[in-house]
């Protein structure tokens, strides 16, 4: 198979297992992103991916070769530190050639394709100015070129954007993911940020305590989350638990839900509904009942706070669709079955 | 921030101290020494007020010069071979557990309580044919018989660079802990081995502190008169042991004078030209 194979890789420090058995299919100009909180393994992961750590078990195959043994500097990859590491003692220019220099690249090759690649970051004429003058979003487009100087045959990026500010950062996402598909690249982001995440990514790798908890696209990552933890860490939810009665009908915080039907074999379960699925209606007509509690009008959304026997549920709606109520006030909650998903508790 | 420039001169006020210091301790002995170089010798007696320039003109001749050659070459040895040595070794150290790097540093820094005098004799002792370690060598089989290598150029060169290495790692410890370490693994995900990491990344971001850490152990070694007597030859005696010798044993201050202050403005050229090349080397 053409592109990237992780082959239950492992590491372990000391008795601390950071990456456990991790399998994972990267086919040839896919983007991957690889989200979790921090220590989840994924910059580990990545480290090993590019030969800066070495796994204690498991094999990484790259185009149908075991690279696991082979030194950083054979991979023929690009990468993008979190700190940039940009050279401080070299020009714009010096810093982009460098992966040429070092493999005896001719100099006026070396100048051509220096020039190509701040064209494409749309840096032109920047070549001999000092790393150190340049401003964050400079930086990161130059670190960018460096790393994709070579073509390299994958191109590694770890929290390459966290050091910006959020507007440059979503600007950033979008010019990332474009000059991916442009290059056609096989491409491996680590980063803490969802949005980044569903902005850039073909596939979304979430990964907690060192494995891999979901492996799909972003939406289906969104819509169809594989257990509660992917469902509580991507988006805003509501998680309620829910059990089956003697009737073997679903009861969600004390009220039967109808429609919802639990997998046999789960007498207890999670249901998990995203805010912009709860539905508000008024008192007696839907699943639920409760009392809201609070309001928060951010122009461009409206969460409204609703308290269902001491439990919070967020519903969020756009300012056409504003529910009328106001605090203080009883109010439904419609829970339909195509809107919940049904997670192992 | 910015912070604005002091107006009146109340707000130098803090300066009075470090300047006074400076008079103290640094300005009136130079200049005294200044004024020395210029005084005449009185035979059999101490020396008089003058105005003269025979010390200097003395001191212009081909036997002075030749050792105030070799002082430098002896001086630019020691640093060179110090930061050689010292760059990997602080390197490497950088890279250890904190524990070690402590029980390194404590061990390096110990060096610097020995005086000179228990360095040169120990050297000395290291490198005699009776009791040095030619005698390991023999006993190991790679010699046939123990060997001198005490007084040698060698010597003087081996004392002289154990006794800076200690500050030459002092210096460059804080630079090095600094470095980013991305920096290099920066450079082998580029392709670089680490070996051609270290001399194409760790060594030019370095290149400031590698300057000064040039100048200090040039300038430190170039005060140095005891090794150059106890380990060396007549031929392996530095200027400084010269002034050391008609300061002291001689009684011709004047013109031990006249060779310090001519060997402080070398040393001052030597140092304004290599921070002249370097930052010509920046600018490049």
């Amino acid at each position: 198979m053409s592109g990237l194979a992780l082959n239950s890789v492992t590491k372990e420090f000391g008795s601390f297992t950071a990456v456990k058995s991790v399998q994972l299919n990267v086919p040839h100009g896919t983007f991957v992103c690889m989200l979790g909180p921090s220590g989840c393994g994924k910059t580990t992961l990545l480290r090993m991916i590019a030969g800066l750590d070495s796994p204690t078990d498991g094999a990484i195959v790259l185009d149908d070769e075991d690279i696991t043994k082979i030194p950083t500097h054979k991979r023929n990859l690009g990468m993008v530190f979190q700190s940039l590491a940009l050279f401080p003692h070299l020009t714009v220019g010096e810093n982009i050639a460098y992966p040429l220099r070092i493999r005896g690249v001719d100099a006026a090759t070396q100048k051509k394709r220096v020039d190509e690649l701040l064209a494409m970051i749309h840096l032109t004429g920047y070549a001999d100015r000092p790393v150190t003058k340049l401003s964050g979003g400079q930086r990161q487009r130059v670190a960018i070129a460096r790393a994709l100087a070579i073509s390299p045959k994958l191109f590694l990026l770890d929290e390459p954007l966290s050091a910006l500010d959020a507007k440059l950062r979503e600007a950033m996402q979008v010019e990332l993911r474009q000059l991916q598909q442009q290059l056609g690249i096989t491409t491996i982001v680590v980063t803490h940020d969802q949005r980044e995440a569903m902005t850039m990514a073909d596939t979304v790798v979430v990964m907690n305590g060192g494995e891999i908890r979901q492996a799909a696209s972003p939406i289906e990552i969104y819509r169809k989350p594989a257990d509660r933890f992917v469902a509580d860490f991507i988006g805003m939810t509501n998680l309620l638990d829910t059990e089956t009665d003697s009737a073997g009908r679903a009861i969600v915080l004390g009220h039967a839900a109808e429609g919802i039907v639990l997998p046999d074999d789960l007498k207890k379960a999670t249901l998990s509904v995203r805010p912009e699925d709860v539905h508000l209606t008024a008192p007696g007509e839907g699943t639920l009942t409760g009392k809201v509690t609070f309001i928060r009008d951010l122009g461009g959304t409206i969460e409204t706070f609703v308290d269902v026997a001491g439990k919070q549920i967020v519903a969020v709606s756009t300012p056409r669709e504003r529910p009328a109520v106001t605090v203080g006030q009883n109010v439904g909650i419609n829970l339909t079955p195509d809107v919940c998903v049904v997670l192992k508790k | 921030m910015r912070r604005e420039a002091p107006q009146s001169l109340a707000d130098y006020a803090p300066l009075i101290f470090p300047a006074g210091m400076l008079t103290v301790f640094f300005v009136i002995p130079f200049g005294t020494m200044i004024a020395v170089s210029f005084f005449q010798r009185l035979q059999g007696a101490f020396y008089e007020p003058a105005f003269v320039f025979s010390n200097y003109a003395r001191f212009l001749s081909t036997f002075f010069a030749g050792v105030l050659g070799f002082s430098l070459f002896l001086a630019i040895s020691v640093a060179v071979c110090c930061v050689l040595l010292g760059i990997p070794f602080t390197y490497l150290l950088t890279r250890m557990q904190r524990k070690t790097q402590v029980v390194w540093l404590v061990a390096l820094l110990s060096i610097l309580s020995l005086s000179e005098v228990i360095i040169g004799f120990a050297w000395s002792t290291l490198f005699s044919r009776t009791a040095g370690i030619t005698n390991l060598f023999v006993a190991l089989g790679a010699m046939e018989k123990p060997v001198a290598l005490s007084p040698s150029f060698g010597a003087v060169l081996t004392g002289m660079v154990y006794q800076a290495f200690p500050y030459t790692v002092l210096i460059l410890y804080p630079a090095l802990v600094r470095l980013d370490p991305t920096l290099t693994e920066a450079a082998r995900t580029l392709g670089a081995s680490p070996v051609k990491a270290f001399f194409t990344v760790v060594v030019p971001a370095l290149r400031n502190t590698v300057i000064a850490t040039l100048i200090m152990v040039f300038i430190f070694a170039l005060g140095s008169y005891l090794l150059p007597q106890l380990l060396g030859r007549p031929q392996h005696w530095t200027l400084s042991v010269l002034i050391t010798d008609q300061a002291i044993y001689q009684s011709n201050m004047p013109f031990a004078a006249a060779m310090a202050v001519f060997l402080v403005l070398v040393t001052l050229a030597l140092v304004g030209l290599t921070l002249f090349i370097g930052r010509k080397g920046e600018a490049a």
